[in-house]
């Protein structure tokens, strides 16, 4: 076992996965806490499926994946942002419409140019190989772009989550924040899915706060305890991943189902013993 | 000059007026009740009043001190509030930021201001506790130690005493009496409770469908419009 994973850490492409895969796991809990309070889970879902559709325009057009797919669903999180707040067509209808439209999408342009190769199989369901060289760069540098403006504006975003009339009242810009949690959320999945997978990548968002928020709480707590969640869930999934050759995404799920159940086990015994 | 002044001031929904031609103004120290039944609008107007809705019709004048750095505001609840793990030092000193502009965390003044504001409303031993386990009337005063986070001189409360049992209502109503009388905040306070609303208030704002009253409660008492609604509850008074 220990000298499989020192050989597993001796392959470049590896340790690559294992820098970007943690990072972005990290932001992804951290956007996560305030997706998950302001009950705009399924925005995560929606855009990955928005994400899929993207790429595989890329595919077909052969341009290259990210530059396509990054102003894609920037513009999908904006709109489904705005429909959420305020329309006449239910928000979840509305995140359900344009989610399974764009896969509709992706899936005949896929079938009508390459079909159903490789490729395309890892956007759907991830996995660390997939990563160029420009794909580990591009990500370890949004990755820290966000992480600096998540702990740069870690008070607003608390206050924005918890009460957004308050916040707007009392003079903070509310309209710049909610966009930049749409812009942030939009680059990370983007970047997550070539590792998760568009089926999986939004469980990189809602399990680790969904989890912490059994046992913790604080805001703080349970930002802090999402982010060591995402992390051992990440770790954990991947070695999974390359010991058994099971596919990276599912197997990180896999992990966070039962961190999941632990938590809540647990939450539910410190409650009695109160 | 008025802190706030309202002339013939509407507000609609979708070409629905709800508010129609109100005109009224707030001077500073004033204790203003807004009163009416569900559904007149007096969300809606304290929403005009904070300027999260443009009026559809009229003008609504601010003084010069009326500057969103200086108002406070105690929401109607959401459901997504009460299952936030926060903890109540969270929910408070996030009442500050409005001084803090695009600089990240609290400074030591906003943690002072956090803090005394807890004390002065008696919540110092709940700060850890998380905001979602509290009684109703606990969150009520963690919400009003937010808005005099950001405040000294201005607070809005929309239905503060919703949900609170008739003991916490008491004293919600003493400490906002306080807060009125010893600090000198003006407060603006929306209500369905006419008999608290016409004990404590000075002036009172009264909505209903059709039309409304506004004025000091002594001539609220003698109008028809508040002989109507007092009516039985006068003479319990009196008995
Ligand atoms: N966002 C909205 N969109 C459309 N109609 C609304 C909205 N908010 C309130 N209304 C309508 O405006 C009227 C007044 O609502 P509100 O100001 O909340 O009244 P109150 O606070 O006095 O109960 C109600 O009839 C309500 O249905
Ligand atoms: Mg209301």
């Amino acid at each position: 076992m220990i000298t499989l994973i020192r050989e597993m850490f001796s392959y470049p492409f590896m340790v690559r996965a294992m820098i970007v895969g943690t990072l972005v796991s990290v932001c992804a809990s951290l956007l996560g806490v305030s997706l998950v309070l302001k009950r705009y889970s399924m925005i995560g879902d929606g855009l990955s499926h928005v994400g899929f559709g993207a790429l595989a325009l890329a595919v077909a057009l052969n341009m290259a994946p990210l530059k396509v797919a990054i102003p894609v669903v920037i513009v999908a999180a904006f709109i489904l942002l705005r429909v959420t707040e305020n329309s006449k067509i239910q928000g979840d209808a509305a995140i359900a419409l344009i989610s399974t439209g764009a896969l509709a999408v992706g899936v005949m342009l896929v079938s009508l140019t390459t079909g159903m190769n490789m490729d395309v199989y890892n956007y759907m369901f991830g996995s660390i190989l997939a990563m160029s060289r420009e794909d580990v760069v591009l990500s370890i540098m949004v990755s820290i772009i966000v992480l600096i403006l998540y702990v740069i504006f870690y008070e607003k975003i608390f206050a924005v989550t918890f009460d957004e009339t308050f916040a707007k009242a009392t003079g903070i810009n509310t309209n710049l924040y909610h966009m930049l949690l749409s812009i942030l959320t939009a680059l990370i999945i983007v970047l997550g899915m070539r590792m998760m997978g568009a089926l999986l990548i939004s469980s990189l968002i809602v399990f680790p706060a969904v989890t912490a928020m059994r046992i913790c709480h604080t805001f703080k707590s349970v930002t802090i305890t999402a982010v060591l969640v995402s992390i051992v869930s990440f770790i954990v999934g991947i070695t999974t991943s390359y010991l058994y050759a099971t596919p990276t995404g599912a197997s990180i799920v896999i992990v966070d189902i039962i961190l999941f159940i632990l938590f809540q086990l647990y939450g539910l015994i410190i409650k009695k013993n109160v | 000059m008025s802190l706030i002044a309202c002339d013939k001031v509407s507000f609609s929904y979708e070409k629905q007026i709800v508010v129609n031609e109100l005109s009224f103004s707030i001077e500073k120290g004033d204790y203003l009740c807004i009163i009416g039944e569900n559904g007149t609008g007096k969300t809606t107007l304290v929403k005009g009043l904070l300027g999260l809705k443009k009026p559809s019709g009229g003008k609504i004048t601010v003084g010069d001190s009326f500057q969103p750095t200086e108002i406070g505001y105690v929401p109607q609840q959401t459901v997504a509030q009460k299952d936030f793990p926060a903890s109540v030092y969270e929910v408070v000193i996030s009442g500050c930021l409005n001084q803090r502009g695009m600089r990240p965390g609290y400074s030591k003044e906003n943690k002072e201001r956090a803090n005394s504001n807890m004390e002065l409303l008696g919540i110092s031993d709940l700060r850890k506790k998380c905001y979602r386990n509290l009684s109703g009337g606990q969150q009520q005063r963690v919400l009003l130690a937010r808005s005099l986070c950001a405040t000294t001189s201005l607070l809005l409360l929309d239905e503060p005493t919703t949900g609170l049992d008739p003991v916490a209502t008491t004293e919600f109503y003493s400490m906002i009496d306080r807060l009125n009388k010893k600090h000198g905040i003006t407060i603006v306070m929306v209500s369905h409770a006419i008999k608290e609303a016409i004990e404590h208030a000075g002036s009172i704002l009264h909505l209903s469908h059709s039309s409304y009253f506004y004025g000091t409660v002594e001539a609220y008492r003698h109008s028809t419009f508040g002989k109507r609604f007092l009516g039985g509850m006068e003479d319990d008074h009196i008995n």
